[in-house]
């Protein structure tokens, strides 16, 4: 297959950036969007040309790294991640669109990779939680309901990937943020900081320039782990009783009368 | 308040802010439409029904109260509530447009031409109470006659002239692009929908946002098609002129 590849091309964080136009040829169907690009990079490692920067992995689509918006689609255009988007799903000839993410929260490096280390903030602010060490803990000496266990797992899928802060057109981090508070406020092991972790993470998502939820919902149609909004929900709700829980408690003995 | 002052300053806290406000304007809405159906009563005798019913609205609560005491604080609620309603979301608006480059939008994954209107929307809503609050409540737009406590005379002759029909049928189709997103919206951000209860919440949303762009077009067409008469003669004339206007 052939295609014809129109890039981004941007030096360093404070290059002005501009797309370049690549034509691929002889392409196998059954290769990945990501291997497409290898057999570029060769082709212009042979040329003696600077290759295109990009980020990859694990290429199995689990670990979040790549991060390529292809014709305007944050991951690319099957709801799955850049390494899992394979050429046969592309019409021969077709010209393709490749870009980094768009967010100012997530500044480009070079080429097509993003500094997403503001997620990373996000997630130090309150994505942990606190656990004893030593001995192995007894199976099964901590109960969860399945159906939490469930809706916890849906939410811990999130790979962290940013596809959601680069399909919004506010380059909110919300549905991202969402997962990490959902997964964490519903298990046992995330009681100790329930009552911080929402707001911290939001006071972090706040000062990183993040935008904010407008509702469109367009974070969960590119979500490669297919986040429900209902996460954003639980958000909302846990930042409300963060907010809450933030006042200091009065402590004294009553008197009653 | 340390809450409510905490809350303004984060973007979720804000756009909860924005919610509630907005819950306070549509539940407003609502009141006002039923009391807008007053007028399809029709002229009757020698006082139409809609004009009992803003006289009520001014004496309702006396002697408790003063006279026009309720519905002074109502307007006061709903001033505040737009108020800040708008300021919250024109904040919110400038954050999400320094989050992203402007040089390149993101391309519209199916997000709802509702919600990509609202702020589109929303001018024009305000556009259009101001320019309503003029017209029926100071009496200040008469190109028809109007006449203070004479409601019903007022809508007749108003909503005889095709422009005047045009406008209110425009900004209700605006209101109702708005709601549908916002009914939506606010359960969203107040953290109330759930994927159990989102297919309710949505048709719920689409329901009232029917039921409140009917009921408030029902006014200016009927009067319009003629079904509702001309204003009986005693009207004007049995007027107490004390009135403010309509409500």
């Amino acid at each position: 297959m052939n295609f014809k590849l129109v890039i981004w091309r941007q030096h360093g964080p404070d290059d002005q950036g501009e797309f370049e136009t690549h034509e691929v040829t002889g392409i196998d169907p059954e290769s990945s969007f990501l291997e497409m690009l290898d057999q570029l990079n060769a082709s212009l490692g042979r040329e003696k040309k600077q290759t295109i920067a990009f980020d990859s992995d694990c290429r199995e689509g689990i670990c979040g790294s790549c991060s390529l918006v292809i014709d305007g689609t944050p991951q690319g255009p099957h709801q799955v991640t850049s390494c899992q988007t394979y050429m046969r799903d592309f019409i021969d000839g077709a010209t393709i669109k490749v870009e980094p993410y768009r967010a100012n929260a997530m500044p480009v490096i070079r080429d097509l990779v993003t500094d997403r280390s503001a997620l990373d903030r996000v997630i130090q602010a309150g994505g942990y939680i606190s656990t004893t060490t030593g001995p192995q803990p007894d199976p099964n000496s901590m109960p969860i309901a399945p159906a939490v266990q469930e809706e916890a797992m849906d939410a811990a899928i999130c790979i962290g990937c940013g596809a959601c802060v680069a399909a919004c057109p506010n380059g909110s981090a919300m549905l991202f943020t969402g997962a990490k508070v959902t997964h964490l406020n519903l298990l046992p092991q995330g009681q100790p900081e329930r009552a911080d972790r929402a707001f911290n993470m939001v006071s972090q998502m706040d000062e990183e320039g993040f935008g904010g939820c407008t509702n469109f919902g367009e974070c969960s149609r590119v979500c490669p782990q297919e986040i429900s909004l209902d996460v954003i929900g639980m958000l909302n709700r846990e930042y409300r009783k963060g907010v809450a829980a933030q006042k200091p408690k009065h402590r004294a003995k009553m008197t009653a009368q | 308040m340390i809450t409510v002052a905490e809350m303004w300053r984060s973007t979720i806290g804000k756009k909860t802010i924005v919610a509630v406000t907005g819950v306070v304007l549509v539940a407003y809405l609502v009141l006002h439409m039923a009391g807008n159906l007053n007028s399809l009563f029709g002229p009757g005798g020698a006082e139409p029904r809609i004009d009992w019913y803003a006289h009520w609205l001014r004496t309702f609560g006396e002697p408790l109260v003063p006279y026009e005491g309720i519905i002074w604080a109502v307007r006061a609620v709903l001033l505040g509530a737009i108020a800040v309603h708008i300021v919250g979301v024109v904040q919110l608006n400038a954050r999400n447009r320094a989050a992203r480059p402007s040089a390149f939008p993101a391309k519209r994954i199916g997000r709802s031409w509702e919600s990509r209107l609202m702020m589109v929307s929303g001018t024009l809503l305000l556009a259009f109470i101001v320019f309503h609050i003029l017209q029926f409540t100071t009496l200040t737009i008469d190109a028809t006659p109007l006449k203070a406590g004479a409601l019903y005379s007022n809508l007749y002759y108003a909503f005889q002239e095709w422009y005047f029909v045009a406008i209110y049928l425009v900004a209700l189709a605006f209101l109702g692009t708005h709601l549908r997103h916002a009914l939506w919206s606010l359960c969203q951000t107040l953290g109330l929908d759930s994927p159990e209860r989102n297919f309710g919440i949505r048709m719920g949303a689409n329901a009232l946002t029917l039921v409140i762009v009917i009921g408030f077009a029902l006014v200016p067409v009927l009067f319009f098609t003629g079904v509702l008469g001309e204003p009986s003669a005693n009207e004007l004339s049995a007027t107490i002129t004390t009135f403010g206007g309509s409500f």
